[in-house]
């Protein structure tokens, strides 16, 4: 597979989006791609400055590179002080310095934009369809929602695009994922995502780039969307994306970087032309009926770990091959028994956030569980809006009291728990119900334990103080 | 960057799939903005009691294993986080060589930007190696970039294929933002083209 493409062949969106990007080719197939728009975090940046100025390199666009502090800022109001940990202030203030220096497209901390660089970028209309966006961030297959070709890279890339503003890649391979019909009641994007990797494992969909297709997709608002290309990476693929449509279109419009007026039209033009062709050759197809699909959480520590929420805890006898020790080592650490009823898990804190479920559809599906409930006894209960300015629509819409009259707290904006690289995190032993994407060992604090599941979901495990099924809840409100 | 040709070494086993970045190096070593000195904490919260004590039966805390410069490892190696620091850690700790069934496409990259070599085998050559590495420190384990071979320490020698320009960087040691600023004039008039055919970017 060298990427070549015959002119006139029907090519998927991936295909089309790589070739508008394509600067040089060499034979073997291995391409120096054009990057339109570079994120920058603090955490993985800080080498690739400092091998700009030992090598006397400049950011060549400067103008497409858009840094913000996220992983290391505290969420909590006393962060106008600064931030206590010595080496996380470091990090943030060299990516002050850096994106000063630079002259970046910025936003510190104390900027009501700044927010989670993967809520930030669609927020302020720097994503666009058919774009190529890098960030050395894993989950920066989020901004694939909108039709564009997004993906995480290693800091060396980071340097790399900065110098350069390509990147070296090879064409990865086409799978589709269709997500036919309706989903039912209580069953979200996170569910759709989740139950893919279930299906596939997270190696599966290594060496590709996913299509998410079908109508379950195309109901879905862009914020649904966000959440299920942004964990395209724990199923292994390089990217997600999706065809943009009128949705992305209306979404994208009158954002503070989206074209504007002519510059609008040509582009719309161009969007128009970004879907898969009838015909294009897919390596790979895996089709789920959305009516199958139940609202589902993990027990393990991998996102492939899933089961719907009224099963029961796998015993490690139930895996094959090096799966069966590994099944084993996750539920020592997650502290579970084998047959257990997953709805049979209590837990000691929900966390409602991160790049996956931050943003503000999440919130308001969350608030609309919580409504007139309360935390259980005992349980701890955090929400962290993805963005300063989710925060504000929230407050607007008056969610924040929602959630601090159940009894949780009500942060600033940041990846906090998701992964505690901040005071965000998890003692050892304690479980969570988190909206966020990994469940690894030690991700959201030493020893901590999570279970990863929907905003709804985490809301009715908030009220009932274990693993709850949201329909029940939903039954008896109706 | 160091070149990478052959590698003669003690190889640990882990058969554990999915080791991912997390496990590799923990977050609370990613506030450093140095890319040295991680070694130390290379699969720290597998390696260290909560008092900093070391975890005796872990793998590299065995005798023999404490020199490895090469791991075999469980399907899925490096999965998770796009960090940098893992291959960094690997690389300070003294690894120069994974073998895998299969690795995290953004941990594969990362590895050649770094000097490791990653190697893909097959589930049945991997086993073999597996128990290869599971002999110790007498038994050496050979990595051969030039010729594309693994040798265990009985001499049972296995291919393996790797993209060629990537086996190309490796064996020169060579720089890849060196190797791009030679084609700027074709990156300037890509630019040049980008104005008029996509003016809103």
């Amino acid at each position: 597979m060298t990427g070549k493409t015959n002119a006139g062949a029907p090519r998927t969106l991936y295909d089309k989006i790589f070739d508008a990007h394509v600067v040089d080719r060499q034979e073997d197939g291995t391409c120096l791609l054009y990057i339109d728009r570079h994120l920058v975090h603090e955490v993985t940046s800080p080498q690739a400055f400092e091998g700009l100025r030992m090598t006397g390199r400049k950011v060549r666009r400067p103008d497409q590179t858009i840094a913000v502090p996220d992983h290391n800022v505290p969420t909590t109001a006393d962060r106008v002080n600064g931030i206590e940990n010595p080496e996380g202030r470091i990090q943030v203030a060299e990516l002050d310095k850096n994106a000063r220096e630079f002259g970046l497209n910025y936003y510190p901390m104390s900027d009501i934009r700044q927010g989670i660089v993967h809520i930030v970028g669609p927020e302020q209309g720097w994503t666009l369809p058919g774009m190529t966006v890098v960030c050395g961030d894993s989950h920066t297959a989020t901004h694939g929602a909108f039709g564009a070709l997004a993906h995480g890279i290693g800091t060396s890339e980071v340097e790399h695009v900065l110098a350069t503003q390509t990147l070296i890649q090879k064409k990865s391979k086409n799978m589709k994922v269709e997500i036919t019909g309706k989903l039912r009641p209580g069953v979200t994007a996170k569910d759709i995502t989740l139950s893919v990797i279930g299906a596939t494992g997270t190696a599966g969909g290594t060496g590709y780039v996913i299509e998410y297709c079908g109508e379950a997709i195309r109901d879905l608002s862009m914020e649904g969307r966000m959440t299920v290309c942004n964990m395209a990476i724990e199923g292994g693929a390089r990217a997600g994306l999706i065809a943009p449509d009128e949705k992305t279109f209306e979404y994208v419009k009158g954002r503070p970087h989206a074209p504007k007026g002519a510059a609008w039209e040509a582009a719309l033009m161009w969007w128009k032309t970004l879907f898969s062709d009838e015909g294009a050759h897919w390596d790979k197809v895996i089709t789920i009926k959305g009516e199958d699909i139940a609202p589902v959480v993990t027990w393990g520590t991998s996102p492939e770990d899933v089961l719907p929420i009224t099963d029961r805890v796998p015993a490690p006898e139930d895996f094959t091959g090096g799966k069966v020790e590994a099944a084993r080592r996750s539920l020592d650490y997650m502290g579970l028994t084998p047959g257990m009823a997953l709805s049979d898990i209590k837990i000691d804190a929900v966390f409602i956030g991160s790049c996956t479920n931050g943003r503000i559809e999440d919130l308001r599906a969350a608030a609309g569980i919580l409504k007139g409930n309360k935390l259980a006894p005992g349980v701890r209960g955090m929400v962290v809006p993805g963005s300063g300015l989710v925060r504000l629509q929230a407050e607007e819409e008056g969610l924040d009291k929602i959630f601090t009259d159940a009894g949780f707290e009500w942060r600033l904006a940041g990846c906090s728990m998701c992964l505690g690289m901040n005071p965000d995190q998890l003692a050892p032993g304690e479980r969570c119900a988190a909206t966020s994407n990994r469940n690894f060992e030690g991700r959201m604090g030493y020893k901590g334990r999570t279970h990863l599941m929907s905003p709804v979901m985490a809301a009715a495990a908030a009220i009932k103080g274990h693993l709850t099924d949201v329909r029940e809840i939903l039954v008896e409100t109706v | 960057m160091d070149k990478f040709t052959t590698l003669t070494g003690i190889a640990a086993p882990m058969p554990l799939v999915n080791i991912d970045t997390d496990m590799i190096i923990p977050k609370q070593f990613l506030k450093t903005i140095h890319r040295s000195g991680l070694g130390k904490n290379l699969f720290d919260e597998m390696r260290y009691n909560s008092d900093g004590s070391e975890v005796a039966d872990f793998i590299l805390n065995q005798p023999a294993y404490r020199a490895s410069q090469i791991i075999v490892a469980g399907d899925n190696f490096g999965c998770g986080s796009s960090r940098e620091h893992a291959p960094w850690a690997l690389l300070d700790y003294g690894i120069r060589c994974v073998i895998s069934t299969s690795f995290a496409d953004i941990f594969y990259n990362n590895c050649f930007k770094n000097g490791i070599l990653p190697i893909v085998m097959p589930q049945e050559v991997v086993d073999v190696l597996m128990e290869d590495a599971r002999k110790g420190a007498n038994a050496r384990m050979t990595v051969d970039l030039e010729n594309l071979t693994v040798t265990t320490s009985d001499g049972q020698s296995f291919a393996f294929e790797l993209d060629p320009f990537r086996r190309h960087c490796l064996l020169n040691g060579l720089d890849d933002i060196g190797l791009t600023m030679e084609k700027s004039a074709a990156i300037d008039t890509f630019e040049t083209q980008m104005a008029q055919s996509r003016p809103w970017v």
